[in-house]
């Protein structure tokens, strides 16, 4: 089972990459962008073929080292 | 006494830091490898600056799960003195026994300079050889500095007088409250980016950082 995870910033937390890509897009002519947000994405394959016992494995994969909770958000996708 | 400097793939702080604690000792510390699952008995743990496993996910992230790390947050727990300096501060807040996190720096630039500091408490191992108010300067040196906290977490800090180290002539990385060190709520476990090992010898152009080791032998030789 193949499973995609989304990692980004929580609300309210600082997000200077995000603004130095807004800058460059900004002098490279592209107008009206605003509110650049980077995260990281991670695809892995497990070997559990269970959705359900997929996602809880995922979760304590995101909780324990993935993501770090005090600033980020993570999203599960099974995708097959 | 004997003091352990936890050595990741990608440590390059290690050996300054064996160097000063050899100075302030008048031993050798033993130097434990990350990959070692029983950390012998010591009397304090440094885990020093660098870029373990390559800053990857994040710094500290993989090497606050290698195997020795068990070791040092049980020891944590039992009040032994831990420090972390720099990429050893990321490591303790990505093990939990520090809160908080040490995000990019704001103007996503590495900053290595000297910078002033303002010392904060110095009821601890690390710092108790400085006076409370006392500026000093140390040298800083990385990419992820700024640290980060929930506003709860930031009102706890300051509650209970646990901010050890502030940055004083300007921000550098955009750190809330200022915050250059931090300490548990036992006060036994302190991270600090600011690098004492660097500055602890007049050949290296100051002193300033001399203190910190001076304050871990005045603990360990009173305990």
């Amino acid at each position: 089972m193949k499973a995609v995870i989304r990692i980004t910033l929580k609300n309210g937390v600082l997000d200077p990459q995000g603004k130095a890509i807004e800058t460059a897009l900004g002098q490279l002519g592209f107008s009206g962008v605003d509110d650049v947000r980077q995260g990281k994405l991670v695809e892995l394959s497990l070997a559990e073929t269970d959705p359900e016992k997929a996602r809880q494995q995922l979760t304590q994969i995101c909780e324990k080292l993935l993501a770090n909770t005090v600033i980020e958000n993570y999203d599960i996708e099974l995708v097959s | 006494m004997s003091v352990a400097v936890i050595v990741f793939p990608g440590s390059n702080c290690d050996r300054d830091v064996a160097v000063c604690l050899a100075a302030a000792l008048g031993e050798p510390p033993i130097m434990a490898w990350h990959g070692d699952h029983n950390l012998p008995k010591v009397d304090a743990i440094i885990l020093p600056g660098g870029f373990s496993y390559g800053d990857y996910l994040r710094g500290g992230a993989i090497a606050s799960k290698s195997p020795i790390m068990g070791e040092v947050i049980e020891a944590a727990n039992r009040g032994v003195p831990v420090l972390g300096i720099c990429n050893g501060f990321q490591i303790l807040t990505e093990s939990g026994l520090l809160p908080g996190v040490l995000m990019r720096n704001s103007g996503l630039k590495f900053i290595c300079r000297d910078v002033a500091l303002e010392v904060g408490n110095t009821d601890n191992a690390f710092l108790n050889a400085y006076q409370r108010g006392q500026h000093i300067t140390m040298p800083i040196a990385h990419n992820e500095g700024n640290y980060f906290a929930d506003a709860d977490t930031l009102q706890r800090l300051e509650d209970e007088d646990r901010i050890v180290l502030r940055y004083a002539g300007g921000n550098p990385n955009g750190a809330q409250l200022n915050i250059a060190g931090i300490r548990n709520k036992a006060g036994n476990v302190i991270g600090m980016m600011p690098h004492p090992e660097r500055l602890a010898e007049a050949v290296l152009g100051g002193e300033d950082g001399r203190g910190v080791f001076d304050s871990l032998v005045q603990t360990l030789g009173r305990s």
